[in-house]
């Protein structure tokens, strides 16, 4: 740790020095400060991922709803699955409800409840108008969890804590930055030893809700790969033309490229990335700031976030400085109005569980817990389910 | 013969005691073939069902003459350019067998001629037996093993021929780097083992069927053991290789799992390099269906499997029809 502090001081002090000998041209100048951010949002990174944070949970103002039935369905995202296995098998264990989750892609989730062929479904990105149009009445979109999308390397001498920004991400992701020794990638890393190996680019082959998330960012923060793609209508969404690259199916497979692949950089699910022990980097938020990825500062994500406008995003844009900016959620989709007594109540008890009691479970598996914003806003969702008509919840 | 009166035969006494069973029998065998029958063409139909929408959106040709596939490119009214070009499948699936059957006819002859020629009779049952195994492996397992074995063995060779043969002229694109170990070739390198035991399994057969007279001829005359091989053993057996093989390409055309998880997933266009990354028709369908969300995208990856299965059907039934020649020559 202390090595590792000098490491990063001494090319400070040897840019300082160029600076004060050279003249303040704006070039120069603008590395020691670019420097001291990124040191300060290091130190930031480990500090708040560091220490335990017990996040006050939110009580939902209305208790369990009587007559429940014992089963319910549910199918979509993979990317909350985990979690989703670890929230039923808690919840039947104190309940006795069973509720099946297949964990078939949120493609299939939007699908089938569409067909009401489940009881929700779950969809890392908001249903479109479009996609509403086709269900059989309103739907509910009921934030669950946070998670993040990481920049995770394999390059031999380099430990975790590269510095990204969104820009550059997009240009490696184009396919004009092609070497680690990039001069844009040297700059944000000072002091790192980047070699002149070319970058192998991985992606997912395919469709995801975290390659929504991942694309998302690099529209908003790179215009090298929006118009690498052709346009914003094209450059974010669960397919992309990916330009340049190595495609791996799933986490799994973009995982074992990256481990795999000397000069790798891939992205991945921060649960993931931890579970596999892999190096990963930080992010430039909005903040400036460089921010290492962890269940705390992607728990702050979603401050300040506003709802509705969450929902035509799959990167959640709050306004918490200290947050991790590649973070998204997923959404459990259920009809507002049931036909069923029994299996509205299940739904709204079970909700409302993973709403609160369920949430202290997020990081066991390093998926964050919804920040209090964002849970009220998910309770409020809750309440509007309706059983023919007549409120649910009274 | 007649039957002497009074006394039925005992031929028509057997058939009567089992004609119940019998036709039930009868019937049961013939719904087991008709079922075959029907499940073929059911999968065709359904195939061509589900991909009709876009083969009426695109047209036919279009698919083939384009190797552009990008989903996210596709709208629901736009007709023009075809965002699902299949060309790369099509060439990645054709490029993987080929290097695949480059490597292993050879090896699968040289194994078979050893096991009925030269292996000693308590080895013989042995080695096919293990070269019978390895078709036991589960695809997904040698998709494993050419990631956490294969590739990281192959890469030095690799970058050592993208720097060398990477840069010489006229061949210089098809050996370019950077190589990154996922690759045509390694996908090709795979298939070429798991193809490997059906052409052994069929060489052995064919090899066996040589009359012992031609071999013991040849050995009479003074020909060694390799010029006998040349003489008596090949000459018979050379229509029966090249039934073996095409079985092996069938084999390896279809092959998807391990493929998906070495070729490296490029589904954007022809990747010149067969260092580089590509696709198959089997690999982007096994990647994209979980989540074919875009407009026609499940349905062109209904015309993808559509035309592997006819690709398939015509290799086997190549294969087969070659085999089933080669047998008849030598009866």
């Amino acid at each position: 740790m202390a090595r590792k502090a000098l490491a990063g001081l001494v090319p400070l002090v040897a840019l300082a020095l160029v600076a004060t000998g050279c003249g303040s041209t704006s070039n120069v100048g603008g590395g020691p400060s670019g420097g001291s951010r990124s040191a300060a949002g290091a130190d930031f990174g480990a500090q708040i991922c560091g220490s335990p944070q017990h996040q006050p949970r939110f009580p939902v103002p209305f208790g369990e709803l009587p007559g429940g039935a014992r089963a319910l369905s549910g199918a979509g995202s993979t990317f909350v699955a985990p979690m989703m296995s670890d929230w039923t098998k808690t919840y039947s264990q104190s309940t006795g409800v069973q509720v099946a989750y297949q964990s078939i892609g949120s493609g299939g989730g939007v699908a089938q409840i569409q067909a009401r062929t489940v009881d929700f479904g779950d969809s890392d990105t908001a249903m479109t108008p479009a996609e509403q149009a086709k269900a059989q009445g309103p739907v509910l979109q009921i934030p669950l969890l946070l998670g993040a999308v990481v920049p995770a390397y394999h390059l031999s001498g380099v430990k975790s804590g590269l510095k990204f920004t969104g820009d550059v991400l997009g240009r490696i992701y184009a396919g004009k930055i092609k070497a680690w020794n990039d001069p844009a990638l040297t700059e944000l890393n000072p002091g790192k030893k980047l070699p002149k190996e070319p970058i192998a680019v991985v992606h997912r082959s395919d469709g995801s809700g975290t390659t929504n998330i991942w694309t998302d960012f690099l529209s908003e923060q790179s215009p090298t790969w929006v118009h690498a793609l052709g346009g914003p209508s094209r450059s974010a969404g669960k397919t992309v033309a990916w330009p340049v690259g190595i495609g791996g199916k799933g986490n799994e497979g973009v995982s074992g490229q990256v481990s795999q692949t000397e000069g790798a950089l891939g992205f991945l699910e921060l649960h993931y990335v931890l579970a596999q022990n892999s190096t990963y980097g930080q992010v430039r938020n909005s903040a400036g700031r460089f921010v290492q990825p962890c269940v705390a500062t992607v728990t702050k994500a979603a401050n300040g976030a506003a709802f509705p406008a969450i929902l035509h995003h799959a990167v959640i844009k709050g306004t918490d400085p200290d947050a991790y900016p590649i973070s998204g959620t997923s959404y459990a989709l259920l009809y507002r109005n049931q036909t069923d007594p029994a299996k509205a109540a299940a739904l709204v008890n079970f909700f409302s569980w993973v709403l609160s009691k369920g949430q202290d479970l997020n990081a066991n598996l390093n998926y964050s817990p919804l920040s209090k914003d964002l849970q009220r806003l998910a309770v409020d969702q809750l309440k509007q389910v309706t059983v023919n008509g007549r409120p649910a919840v009274t | 013969m007649t039957p002497l009166p009074g006394s039925p035969t005992p031929r028509r006494r057997v058939r009567g005691r089992w004609h119940g069973t019998d036709t039930v029998f009868q019937y049961a065998v013939r719904a087991a073939a008709a079922l075959v029958i029907v499940v073929l063409v059911a999968t065709a139909v359904f195939l061509v069902q589900q991909a009709w929408p876009a083969l009426r959106q695109y047209g036919i040709l279009s698919y083939l003459l384009s190797d552009r596939w990008a989903p996210s490119e596709a709208t629901a009214t736009g007709r023009h350019p075809n965002p699902y070009g299949i060309a790369q499948f099509a060439y990645g699936t054709a490029v993987t067998s080929l290097i695949a059957m480059v490597l292993a006819v050879p090896v699968a002859v040289a194994v078979s001629l050893y096991l009925t020629e030269i292996a000693p009779r308590w080895l013989r049952r042995w080695l096919s037996g293990l070269v019978d195994l390895l078709a036991a492996i589960p695809s997904v397992v040698y998709g494993f093993w050419g990631i956490f074995a294969l590739i990281p063995a192959v890469r030095p060779a690799g970058v050592w021929v993208s720097r060398t043969l990477g840069t010489a002229p006229v061949i210089g694109p098809l050996f370019a780097g950077p190589f990154f170990g996922v690759s045509y070739l390694v996908a090709g390198l795979v298939l070429a083992i798991m193809i490997l035991p059906i052409i052994t399994a069929i060489c052995r057969e064919v090899f066996a069927t040589v009359p012992t007279e031609d071999k013991e001829s040849a050995l009479a005359l003074g020909a060694t053991r390799w010029e006998m091989v040349r003489m008596a053993v090949l000459p018979r057996s050379r229509s029966g290789i090249a039934g073996a093989a095409v079985l092996g390409l069938g084999r390896a055309v279809g092959e998807t799992i391990a493929v998906t998880m070495v070729i490296g997933n490029n589904a954007l266009s022809i990747t010149t390099s067969l260092l580089g990354p590509g696709a198959t028709m089997a690999s982007v369908i096994a990647n994209e269906f979980t989540e074919s969300t875009e407009p026609f995208h499940l349905q062109s990856l209904m015309v993808v499997g559509a035309w592997l299965l006819v690709i398939a059907l015509a290799v086997n039934t190549v294969g087969k029809l070659i085999v089933r020649r080669t047998r008849e020559d030598i009866a």
